[in-house]
């Protein structure tokens, strides 16, 4: 292994690298779970590939609004309210949809880094959600997340052995030096240096430090990674570095990915499944094909026609869709979306919208949606309502 | 479409009367402690009246910097304006007074930010803030003013304006907010608008209410937009031309269309090969190796020559000029455009036509 992973050492002092690490290099998981280096518990055996990994039914998160001189609950928010979905091992399922649509906190939800209100979530075929903190901390080790933001998700006080050790002593490898080691194996994977461990973050770049975050996620040998945003705040060019990189440790480390996104560029390059999200429950799952091909939920086709295209010759006339998005504390009644939805003022207004919530139904190999009306979506449809809508009478979906 | 890139007028005579705005060899440095940062060094560009224009660049460019110094917005020190002409309107903005500069911006030439919760006063209702340009730009009555307040709102599609005109900024969304910078930069009319990146921090489907927008007003006022952003997508939508930024230079620049689909510098091309699309699944992305240089220690002749996998010896000796590339006035800053570069360009272009079509990496 040790001259596994020196091959791929590909940096320069100073420079990111090109890539990732360079093909074929099969390597360990950098955080391998040998009972004598961290606490010895009897962890779940992985699921073989595809699956069911994780396994998440009817989960809901709501906040409570508290407010008034005696600081009682006057409302609450449904950030994530009802939501059904199973991450195959091996794949990579994204979340996608607007800010305040929940897909941050359900992928916070799934690893209990914030507690769910109901639902259940089973991972690796054992149920976490009722399990206590001390009976959960080992399976940790196998659940790890990236976050947004590189600037603000690494310590600047501590030095990144720190940084990347610190989880290693919570999961008890208490040796300083065994320690320090796996911290440089797993700089190495993430195509940094080993020796920079006892620099702080704020000497790296951006990209570099986004690495840093991978390297701490991975350092522990996990099965599934959230990835929340992880190339958001990156330059196009170094979010390619980033995306090339988390692509081949997928295949190195038979990673599992939950990717959370609100790019959808970025989703269908690098995606399997895909569930759009909208105020907390999901719109539309399918793969990347179902979905990107054939949407077959009128919210899922307006995010579509959103994206600008870089290519000039591939200019189309978009699909604006009305108005924001309501809060999540005031869901509208029925389906969610009917306050902005092209396709029920197509139809007329009918009046199933606002009176009966949707549920997901399947239409056919796995593709789900949550639509009354999805049968009537076709290419004619959404061309007309293109060509006659207003563009400058988009705000309206007025709260009066 | 008539041609917004002419041929640069000779230093100190005011450009034609079609170009409402003229940048030449623009320098804005900033003396920090640790030295110098050129931040934009040397860019040139011109604007005719109701057209558009991107300047397009990753963060650190230089590309927010020019539209501020267009703005002269810009801290004199630690900025300094190390050399250049700015010509609006048949004026040369960079030497008149401020107190001439402050009736012009605004009034003549509108920016609009890309935060709109900071870049609007929270303790003042939006009426107030749109009505006290207007007032003070168009000697116009308290009454008028407010008025012509009301009226913009109502042309940038926000419903119901008499009753928005008393609301304070915290009581709207952010799609809300920008409409509201956009209509008080519409409301005295401007000749240019500066858009700096206008729909960053908004979600995907407001920034595609918002373009729309920008495009249909800009349409209907025939006022010329300067649009800032990191966005491909953006520009190829709405701008006629485009500048690529690099460090604080312009690297490459011409008709969108020609630009996008056929790019001549080795960056811009770089920078559309790493877009993830769909042809490149299963495939990995292509990337720019390396980070954007250091500003305090540039390479020492082309800048992008450390990332570029066409560099050859004459990329660490000489800083190139922009130069013609193609048949319609397109300008690459780059070595593979002059004699020197020809026997490499047919093999830079077949290998950017294979990067852009598949997934590959660069070794």
């Amino acid at each position: 292994m040790e001259d596994e992973t020196r091959r791929m050492d590909a940096t320069t002092p100073t420079d990111a690298p090109d890539t990732g690490p360079t093909d074929g290099a099969s390597t360990e998981p950098a955080g391998g779970s040998s009972p004598t280096e961290m606490n010895a518990a009897p962890l779940p055996e992985r699921p073989p590939l595809g699956e069911p990994l994780l396994q998440v039914r009817g989960l809901k998160k709501h906040f409570p609004i508290v407010g008034g001189l005696l600081k009682r609950q006057i409302a609450t928010v449904y950030a994530v309210d009802g939501v059904d979905f199973d991450v195959r091992a091996g794949e990579i399922f994204s979340l996608v949809g607007e800010s305040g649509c929940g897909k941050t906190t359900l992928g916070r939800s799934v690893l209990r880094l914030i507690e769910p209100t109901a639902g259940t979530i089973t991972f690796s075929g054992r149920d976490i959600t009722q399990i206590s903190q001390d009976e959960l901390r080992p399976l940790r080790r196998k659940m790890q997340i990236i976050f947004q933001d590189p600037f603000g998700s690494l310590n600047p006080r501590m030095p990144v052995s720190d940084i990347i050790g610190e989880g290693l002593l919570a999961q008890g490898m208490k040796d300083r030096k065994t320690r320090d080691k796996k911290v440089e194996d797993s700089l190495e994977i993430v195509g940094l240096r080993r020796e920079y461990t006892r620099r702080y973050p704020h000497e790296f770049s951006g990209g570099q430090r986004q690495r840093i975050g991978i390297a701490r996620a991975l350092a522990l040998g996990p099965d599934i990674v959230v990835c929340d945003e992880p190339v958001s705040a990156l330059d196009v060019s170094i979010q390619s570095q980033v995306l090339n990189l988390l692509l081949d440790l997928r295949r190195d480390l038979n990673l599992t990915y939950i990717f959370i996104s609100h790019n959808l560029s970025v989703v269908q390059y690098f995606s399997d499944r895909v569930a759009v999200m909208y105020l907390g429950r999901i719109a539309e799952l399918g793969t990347v094909e179902q979905l990107y091909r054939d949407p077959r939920h009128p919210y899922t086709v307006a995010l579509l026609s959103a994206i600008p295209n870089a290519d000039p010759r591939r200019r189309k006339k978009r699909l604006v869709l009305k108005g924001d998005v309501p809060s999540p504390a005031a869901p509208p009644s029925g389906c969610r979306f009917h306050t902005r939805c092209w396709l029920r003022e197509k139809l007329g207004n009918p009046e199933r919208c606002s009176t009966e919530e949707p549920a997901l139904r399947d239409f056919g190999a796995g593709h789900q949606t949550a639509c009354h009306f999805a049968e009537e979506i076709s290419e004619q449809t959404i061309g007309s309502v293109v060509a006659t809508q207003s563009v400058v009478e988009t705000a309206v979906a007025d709260p009066a | 479409m008539t041609e917004t890139i002419t041929a640069p007028t000779p230093l100190g005579a005011p450009p034609p009367k079609n170009v409402l705005l003229d940048v030449r060899n623009l320098k804005t440095y900033f003396h920090v402690l640790d030295g110098v940062v050129p931040a934009v060094d040397g860019v040139s560009f011109s604007l005719q009246r109701g057209q558009t224009i991107g300047i397009v660049g990753e963060s650190g460019s230089g590309k927010s910097v020019t539209a501020l110094t267009v703005m002269r917005l810009i801290d004199i020190p630690p900025a300094e304006i190390a050399d250049g002409e700015i010509w609006f309107d048949g004026k040369e903005i960079l030497s008149i007074p401020i107190d001439e500069m402050r009736k012009l911006r605004g009034n003549d030439i509108a920016m609009i930010f890309q935060e709109p919760l900071t870049s609007l006063n929270p303790v003042f209702t939006i009426g107030d803030q749109i009505a006290e340009q207007v007032e003070r730009h168009k000697k116009v009555s308290k009454r008028a003013a407010w008025d012509r307040a009301i009226e913009s709102l109502q042309l940038v599609g926000i419903p119901s304006p008499e009753r928005r005109v008393k609301q304070y900024p915290h009581e709207m969304s952010g799609g809300m907010r920008q409409r509201v910078m956009i209509a008080m930069a519409l409301s005295c009319e401007p000749k240019l608008l500066i858009a700096d990146e206008p729909t960053t921090a908004l979600d995907v489907t407001i920034q595609a209410q918002i373009l729309e927008l920008l495009k249909t007003i800009q349409d209907r006022t025939d006022s010329a937009l300067m649009l800032i952003t990191h966005d491909l997508g953006v520009v190829a939508e709405m701008v006629d031309h485009v500048c690529v930024m690099y460090a604080g230079q312009v690297v490459e620049q011409g008709k969108v269309d020609e630009v996008l689909i056929d790019p001549k510098a080795p960056y811009t091309m770089g920078l559309l090969e790493s877009i993830p699309s769909v042809e490149k699944r299963g495939g990995r992305l292509s990337a720019i190796k390396g980070t954007v240089p250091n500003p305090f220690n540039m390479p020492p002749a082309c800048r992008f020559q450390p990332r570029c996998p066409y560099a050859w010896d004459l990329c660490s000796e000489k800083a190139p000029d922009l130069y013609p590339a193609g048949n319609s006035g397109q300008l690459a800053r780059c070595h593979l455009h002059t004699p020197a570069g020809a026997p490499r360009l047919a093999a830079a272009m077949v290998d950017h036509d294979r990067k852009l079509n598949v997934g590959e990496g660069i070794d």
